[in-house]
């Protein structure tokens, strides 16, 4: 066996207790602590009884351990339970919603790499100018600004009073999704059809929430890459490269930014939930339909098996992306192994 | 020798203008953090002086006024003095923040301490936890907690204070691992000191130092996922007066251009966290500049 489908199995192996103490978490948080979440569905003053034959319904009065295995089991075969508000599965609810977070991540997830990339490898190549000042200080500005803030200042110039671009939603009045709805990806499903004027307006859409949270977390790449890029622009192979007689700017851009750039894509992983914590609030600022605002309609609604099913995903998605991470990391340099 | 108080404020100017020559530009960004940090302490300390208004007062001034005149940040639709709503705004917040670091460095430094010394089986369970805290979205599970526990200025700190545990747990346990290894430490335990005796006498002094730019910072994180809680209305009975959740009030008037409803709040917020940031990133360069690189 080679030794990178080795590195591979072991890793995923390692994921294992990972997701198995997340969901651990996720039980504890949600059925272990204080509070009383049917009492509180039912309404403040409902009877006793009605509680009672409510709990009994829900399985919430079995010992605790006998609801742990009973959770784990029901997770293993990704059955997520019913609503207790619709009658709804938790599993579509979830999947109806899932890829609008997708898109939104995916699209702010490019804006942070293309600004904090090029603007760290831009603020490294002329070190200690003005230029490298002002962008480690937009770095640092900008990760202090609350991604949800950042939006609404957003949406305030750009949707209000320039009036150029949509504040909220995937789409707008005149394009209806279910038209076109297959993968619930709206920029795949329009091309799929080949629907070019509703393509632009999903792609409209997309501009501003997607910006403010690129922005966000383009701070964090920058001072990331900038750092590593000092590291390399050092290295004998550089000065190699300089003395060959390689243009400048194709050192910079070619050769120094691919060796920088991989340890910025470990960090990645562990920023991917930084950009799940930022897709909530930027979702609640947009009324953007994804997981974040699922989340949050549910927990005012007190509907407890959906507010679970929601954190359990998040807690999968991360535990993915760690692994898939960890595996590009392993490909892209192959010093890595266990 | 004894000094006027002219010479003293003389020399002290000197050693300040000293210390930036030879730290330069990081001093110069810790002294600006420091100004930003203690301008907003005093806002809090001493609302009721500086404040025009109460901020429940609801005769303030007309509805939905813009700023200038006698409303510096304008009125809001309950016709609310803004700037006083800011100046008490600050007291929540603060206390939140601060509050929710002390109680995650408390658990996050014993935890690590005892886990890196005595090492095991203990250990290894301890930071797998850690590590899947580390990793899970911080705000998502500050969420989770905060919809659990319902709101309330305690609990609204408790769900913010959980989600740092694992950070000063990972940096502590780190330092405690390679400080046993110190010849110092060898020599104690050579010449009989017992275990607790090396963990609080030896190791602990000697951890505690890199936790304090952690702390800073981490303030400044708490700050902005407090106003994100109070922001999607999860934190804190509407009777308070919070930034966050005035912000959600002002996002109503967005569509309207009311703009200061929602400018000054996060402004504010954005700031705070600026100068905590600020604060702490002077501080890492000054007492440790390998620190943040790790």
């Amino acid at each position: 066996m080679g030794n990178l489908s080795r590195y591979i199995i072991t890793r995923f192996f390692l994921t294992i207790p990972m997701v198995f103490i997340l969901l651990s978490i996720v039980f504890v948080v949600l059925r272990i602590m204080p509070g009383d979440p049917v009492g509180t569905m039912l309404g403040g003053h409902a009877p006793e009884s009605v509680i009672e034959k409510k709990k009994e319904e829900l399985g919430l009065n079995r010992p605790i351990p006998i609801q742990y295995m009973d959770y784990l089991w029901q997770v293993c075969r990704l059955d997520l339970g019913d609503s207790m508000v619709f009658k709804q599965r938790v599993t579509k609810a979830i999947a109806e919603k899932l890829p609008a977070t997708v898109e939104l991540t995916t699209f702010g997830m490019i804006i942070t790499f293309f600004f904090g990339i090029f603007m760290g490898a831009y603020a490294a190549d002329k070190r200690r100018s003005p230029q490298d000042s002002a962008i480690r200080l937009y770095g640092i500005v900008i990760f202090c600004i609350p991604v949800y803030w950042l939006g609404l200042m957003l949406q305030l110039i750009f949707g209000i009073w320039l009036d150029i671009l949509p504040i909220a939603g995937r789409t707008g009045p005149r394009v209806f999704a279910s038209t076109f709805e297959k993968t619930g990806f709206y920029v795949l499903d329009t091309l799929l059809v080949t629907d070019f004027s509703a393509f632009g307006d999903v792609l409209i859409h997309l501009v501003l929430p997607s910006l403010t949270l690129g922005m966000v977390l383009s701070g964090i790449f920058i001072r990331l890459t900038r750092a590593n890029m000092l590291d390399v622009l050092k290295a004998d192979y550089i000065i190699a490269a300089e003395a060959r007689g390689i243009g400048h700017r194709k050192i910079v851009y070619r050769h120094a930014l691919k060796n920088a750039f991989i340890p910025v894509l470990t960090m990645m992983g562990l920023q991917f939930a930084l950009l799940m914590a930022g897709a909530v609030l930027t979702e609640t600022t947009f009324s953007w339909p994804g997981m974040g605002r699922l989340l949050l309609e549910r927990i005012y609604l007190r509907d407890y098996p959906t507010i679970q099913g929601v954190i359990i995903v998040f807690a999968l998605i991360v535990a993915m992306v760690s692994l898939i991470v960890d595996i590009i990391y392993a490909i892209v340099d192959p010093r890595i192994r266990y | 020798m004894r000094f006027s108080p002219a010479e003293a404020m003389a020399l002290a100017l000197s050693q300040f203008m000293g210390l930036g020559r030879k730290y330069g530009v990081e001093w110069w960004i810790l002294v600006a953090g420091a100004l930003v940090v203690l301008a907003i302490v005093f806002m809090a300390l001493f609302s009721g002086v500086i404040a025009p208004f109460s901020p429940y007062d609801q005769s303030a001034g007309p509805q939905l006024a813009p700023p200038g005149g006698k409303h510096l940040m304008g009125t809001d639709n309950l016709q609310r003095d803004v700037w006083s709503r800011i100046i008490y705004g600050s007291q929540t917040i603060l206390r939140v923040a601060v509050l929710a670091a002390i109680i995650s460095s408390f658990f996050g430094i014993i935890l690590g301490l005892i886990s890196g010394f005595s090492g095991g089986i203990f250990d290894r369970i301890l930071s797998l936890i850690m590590d899947s805290v580390y990793s899970f979205p911080g705000l998502i599970l500050a969420i989770a907690f905060a919809a659990m526990l319902g709101p309330g200025v305690i609990n609204i700190t408790l769900a913010v204070a959980v989600i740092y545990i694992p950070t000063y747990f990972r940096l502590v346990r780190g330092q405690t691992l390679s400080i046993k290894e110190e010849l110092y430490v060898e020599a104690a335990r050579a010449i009989g000191a017992s275990g607790s005796t090396i963990l609080w006498q030896y190791i602990f002094p000697n951890v505690i130092a890199t936790t304090v730019v952690v702390f800073t910072l981490n303030v400044a994180d708490a700050i902005m996922i407090e106003a994100a809680l109070t922001y999607l209305g999860l934190g804190l009975p509407p009777i308070i007066v919070d930034w966050g959740m005035d912000l959600a009030m002002g996002k109503k008037f967005l569509p309207s251009g009311q703009w200061w409803l929602i400018t000054f709040p996060g402004a504010m917020i954005s700031l705070l966290a600026l100068g905590f940031t600020m604060l702490g990133e002077g501080l890492a360069e000054i007492l440790n500049p390998r620190l943040l690189e790790r």
